[in-house]
């Protein structure tokens, strides 16, 4: 069969994909490009052309500037505490003792009960006036007072945050765990023949195997992270006072709640273009890894 | 086998116990709350165990009397189930056939890379043109408006999944049911596409995971019972002047179900899907 026939073909096969993907993701995208250079409103005629001002307001507004670092805050400790309480888990995991099978098996609960069901279990133990967080503590004789932690500037974002890493880091255990059992025996083996002692075994031997797959994990966490909405919107909404107000959420407010689609489409482009330099930044990262690993 | 001390066979133990407890807890107390009167719920000291096991919210939310907590909460139901069916669908339509191409033909795999690619965008750069296309064909509020949307996560993902499976199905069986004369179409049904079987129920279970999961544009998107999903009914409830935390509770039970039930079972393929990706980097 020659050859440009079976590209052909190829082609064919693939069209109604690409021509779904194209009216569905790519068109909406160009349509975002369009919008953002005009002044429309969410409902009613096309607006006015206004160049680069969406732009300009929007990089140059304090509302901006406090959302990317509450989103980067967000994004950095939830990422980081998910990757270290995970490969703390898997290093458990791949130990030997009863039960393992099962407790592996109820790793995947956290990472299997939906977003929002996990935001609402999570807003329930938070409550300010019933929640099992304020009971446990006063009960313990740890806390005097109930407190509002979902209410508060001070402890939203952190309340937030534990929620996040509940439910994502037995997705980076188990990852972590698949790659742990790839190491083979005769080489942990023969370091402890060695002499060396469990963190250099951890630092020299175990991590090498471990750094391709935890990079991969961490890229689509971080990226998973920098988009957040779901989580927030459901405990928060992005208060109080702003203080747990993320990217996604801003684009919200600015072209749904405001109905202003045109600067709320030049902030999804901003997002779209800082997520997509930290995923170039990253995949140039995980070359690097792959490449020492090996 | 290395030979382990007492000290650190106690020290493992104790550490599997809390992690255990740190997954189980909160689960479990979600559950709890679904099953105790409000009363206990209310109760300061805290009561963590109900007196009496209490199901009927779990009758209430699942009758369909008109008007009712119920009514709001089966039709969600039913839409969810509705739209991730749909979905699931589609996508694997457009996922087989394209998943095979670019298995088969690497010359094309740069377009399934701009494909998935688009995993890296906001859904926030899409939601507005989404919106006004939607309303511009009387799609806002609608099962399969919403089902249409949902593409654009289901099937990059379901179309990278199936093409790894195909990867693994070795080309020259294919070529050898053509030498013994069958058409290609003919090879792929009788050959691959059986082969491929375990591939597609994965991609499939994953697609409806990721639907059922969906929130952002379902809560832009739909406005009452006829297209509501669960994740935004649950969302409602849970914002919403609700009395009873129980009830919020055994919505966000019934809603866990069935992926809890998809992940326990299907553990194993889950988890090599999840991690093939990583190992391949």
């Amino acid at each position: 069969m020659s050859s440009t026939w079976m590209t052909t073909r190829a082609w064919l096969l693939m069209l109604p994909l690409l021509v779904v993907m194209v009216a569905v993701i790519g068109w909406p995208l160009v349509d975002t490009v369009n919008l953002s250079f005009t002044d429309a409103k969410l409902v009613g005629t096309g607006g006015n052309y206004v160049g680069f001002d969406n732009y300009t307001n929007m990089l140059s507004s304090s509302n901006f500037s406090r959302t990317l670092v509450t989103t980067t805050l967000f994004a950095v400790i939830s990422v980081a505490a998910e990757m270290v309480i995970g490969v703390l888990a898997a290093l458990l995991l791949n130990q030997q003792f009863h039960g393992r099978a099962v407790l592996r098996a109820l790793m995947i609960l956290p990472w299997a009960l939906p977003t929002v069901v996990n935001a609402t279990l999570w807003r329930l133990i938070y409550n300010p006036e019933y929640g099992a967080l304020n009971a446990a503590l006063t009960q313990l004789n740890l806390i005097d007072a109930y407190r509002s932690w979902l209410g508060e500037p001070g402890t939203a974002l952190a309340a937030l945050i534990v929620a996040d890493c509940w439910k994502n880091f037995p997705l980076v255990a188990l990852i972590a765990l698949a790659a742990l059992q790839a190491v083979p025996r005769d080489i942990t083996a023969a370091s402890l023949v060695d002499g060396a002692g469990p963190f250099n075994r951890f630092r020299f031997v175990i991590l090498p195997y471990l750094a391709g797959p935890l990079m991969v994990a961490l890229v689509l966490r971080t990226i998973e992270a920098f988009k957040v909405f779901d989580i927030i919107w459901v405990m928060t909404r992005g208060g109080p006072a702003n203080s747990t107000r993320t990217l996604s959420i801003l684009v919200y407010q600015e072209a749904f709640s405001f109905q202003r689609a045109g600067s709320g489409a030049s902030l999804a482009l901003i997002v779209t273009l800082l997520v997509t330099v930290l995923a170039v930044a990253y995949a140039a990262l995980v070359r690097k890894t792959a490449g020492s690993a090996a | 086998m290395e030979r382990r001390s007492p000290a650190f066979t106690i020290f493992v133990y104790v550490c599997a116990l809390l992690l255990a407890a740190i997954i189980l807890a909160p689960i479990a107390w979600l559950f709890i709350m679904s099953i105790s009167p409000a009363a206990d719920l209310a109760a300061k000291p805290l009561r963590w165990w109900p007196q009496a096991a209490d199901f009927s919210r779990y009758q209430t939310l699942l009758s369909t009397a008109e008007n009712s907590a119920g009514a709001a909460f089966t039709s969600s139901l039913r839409n969810s189930l509705e739209i991730a069916g749909m979905a699931t669908l589609a996508a694997l339509a457009l996922a087989i056939p394209a998943g095979w191409a670019v298995s088969r033909t690497p010359a094309i795999g740069w377009s399934l890379s701009m494909v998935i690619a688009t995993y890296m965008l906001p859904p926030v750069a899409l939601a507005v043109p989404l919106y006004m296309g939607l309303s511009h064909l009387g799609l806002l509020n609608n099962v399969f408006g919403l089902a249409l949307v949902y593409l654009t996560i289901l099937a990059p993902f379901t179309t990278w999944l199936m093409k790894s499976g195909f990867d693994s199905i070795p080309r020259e069986i294919e070529a050898a049911a053509m030498i013994d004369g069958a058409g290609l179409f003919q090879t792929l049904r009788i050959i691959t596409l059986p082969l491929a079987a375990p591939v597609m129920a994965t991609s499939a279970l994953f697609a409806v995971l990721l639907a059922w999961d969906e929130f952002f544009y379902a809560l832009l998107f739909t406005s009452d019972q006829r297209a509501k999903t669960l994740t935004v009914a649950i969302a409602d409830l849970a914002g919403g002047r609700v009395s009873d935390y129980g009830l919020i509770a055994t919505a966000g039970v019934l809603a866990a179900l069935p992926p809890v039930l998809i992940g326990l079972v299907m553990q194993r393929a889950l988890i090599s899907g999840l991690t093939s990706g990583g190992v391949k980097g």
